[in-house]
């Protein structure tokens, strides 16, 4: 689904990604860890090309997207992202935050738009706010309404940049377990996050990033049990 | 001297000054509408990617507001037509210059409305695959409009008082007429008091219709 082949970025001087190779296959939930400054979400971000890759290639279901004569909006259709930050369109009401892309990018109908956008508040446990604007929900509530959002357009895969570091602690769970529900409907996903829990239940895969470099890329059962590197061994110690 | 002031013996002309303020509204209506077509254009250039027109729109900005009005007005009613070799009307040539002054005031406010739009609203709209028509369109430009509009309206009111200085090439606004009946009558405080009311006036109007506008927008948040 997502092939990253010796990715590179820098930013000016700072070197934040060094030669990244990774496969994520259709289906997989894989979640990137790391110290804060590794590089996590700087890699997340050259995946649907808000960041653009300074050397490396990265294939999206066979399209390559670093390079200038792909589409990256088609490409961006089939790929959802879920912000730190959620995002919304704030003068639009969580229904039309919803429906807005799938009218306007891909040509659905309204009517059809709206009949999932329905159905996919009622997933998020979110029904009875169609019609608020972003402002009155809570951040538990923005961020299920901005994962639904990404839905909207049924997209074949979703990142999630750290989708529960801006919430209140008693909110972290509502958001953490509409994204365990997603990953039951066999949704391919990529997470950068904080939540090693989630990390160790959900997750088909880890890599852990450090200093730009993707030290670890093992199965969940392996990485917290016997880490190989002495970054990740460091890092587990002070997160766990 | 003292203070004998006699505003009664004016009374005749204050119909004379009112009709000013058509003269006044028309230049401010032409040039404000001017201004904010090219400031759009110009804000665009600005936030646009492409250098040399980025440059040029600054550098637009960057003379407009950096030399007195007055003197771009008479370099536009006694400069330009030396150059083009035919005269260019007094009412034309205010309309022109405070045209071409308002949009590179407009301009700065609307590329600072949309710079001041959350830069996550972009990349949400981005990572939905909306392309950057739309984006500005529909997503960007709403919300830059609430940081907009009442920026506007004050440069409109600018605008408003500026405005009198049309009188330097002798067109008839309020204030010029003012000066008019004040020579025929050569006592100037009173119908310049006159005419002070009438600005006031209208800058009131001005304010509180841009308030009611601000208003309205809180309300739709």
């Amino acid at each position: 689904m997502i092939n990253v082949e010796n990715l590179h970025k820098t930013f000016g001087e700072l070197e934040v990604l060094k030669d990244i190779s990774t496969t994520i296959d259709a289906g997989e939930v894989v979640t990137i860890v790391g110290p804060s400054g590794s590089g996590k979400s700087t890699f997340l971000r050259c995946m649907n090309q808000l960041e653009e890759p300074t050397k490396g290639k990265i294939l999206v279901d066979g399209a390559d997207i670093t390079d200038p004569s792909t589409n990256i909006n088609e490409v961006r259709e089939n790929i959802g992202m879920v912000f730190q930050h959620f995002h919304l369109f704030p003068h639009l009401s969580v229904l039309n935050n919803l429906t807005y892309a799938p009218i306007n990018v891909k040509g659905v109908a309204k009517k059809d738009a709206e009949e999932l956008a329905h159905k996919l508040l009622k997933q998020v446990g979110l029904a009875d706010k169609a019609n608020e604007y972003p402002n009155r929900l809570s951040g538990g509530q923005k961020q299920r309404v901005a994962i639904a959002r990404a839905l909207a357009m049924e997209p074949k895969a979703m990142l999630f940049d750290e989708p529960t570091s801006a919430l209140d602690p008693e909110m972290v769970k509502e958001v953490l377990q509409v994204m365990k529900s997603l990953t039951e409907t066999g949704m391919t996903m990529a997470v950068v996050t904080h939540e090693m829990n989630f990390a160790r239940e959900v997750a088909d895969r880890v890599l852990f990033l450090d200093e730009g470099k993707l030290v670890e890329d093992a199965p969940p059962s392996e990485f917290f049990t016997a880490p190989k590197t002495e970054r990740a061994k460091d890092f587990l110690d002070k997160m766990l | 001297m003292g203070l004998d002031l006699d505003f009664t013996q004016f009374f005749p002309s204050i119909p004379y000054i009112i009709d000013g303020i058509w003269v006044t509204l028309s230049i401010v209506a032409v040039a404000a509408l001017l201004g904010l077509s090219l400031g759009i254009i110009l804000s665009l250039l600005k936030i646009g990617n492409i250098k040399i027109l980025r440059w040029l729109a600054d550098a637009y900005t960057s003379i407009f507001r950096g030399t007195p009005l007055v003197l771009q007005l008479m370099i536009v009613y006694y400069g330009l037509p030396q150059m083009l070799g035919v005269d260019i009307p007094a009412y034309m040539a205010a309309v022109i210059a405070f045209g071409l002054n308002s949009s590179a005031y407009v301009s700065e406010i609307i590329r600072a409305g949309i710079q001041a739009v959350d830069k996550g609203q972009k990349e949400a709209a981005e990572a939905l695959g909306i392309s950057y028509k739309p984006m500005m369109k529909d997503i960007i430009l709403p919300q830059a409009m609430k940081n907009i509009l009442p920026a506007l309206m004050n440069e409109w009111i600018t605008l408003t008082k500026e405005s009198a200085i049309v009188t330097v090439i002798g067109v008839m606004d309020i204030m010029r007429r003012a000066y008019v009946v004040g020579g025929e009558k050569f006592a100037f405080f009173e119908p310049l008091i006159i005419a002070g009311v009438i600005y006031y006036l209208m800058v009131m109007v001005l304010t509180l219709l841009g308030k009611a506008l601000e208003r309205r927008m809180k309300r739709s948040d």
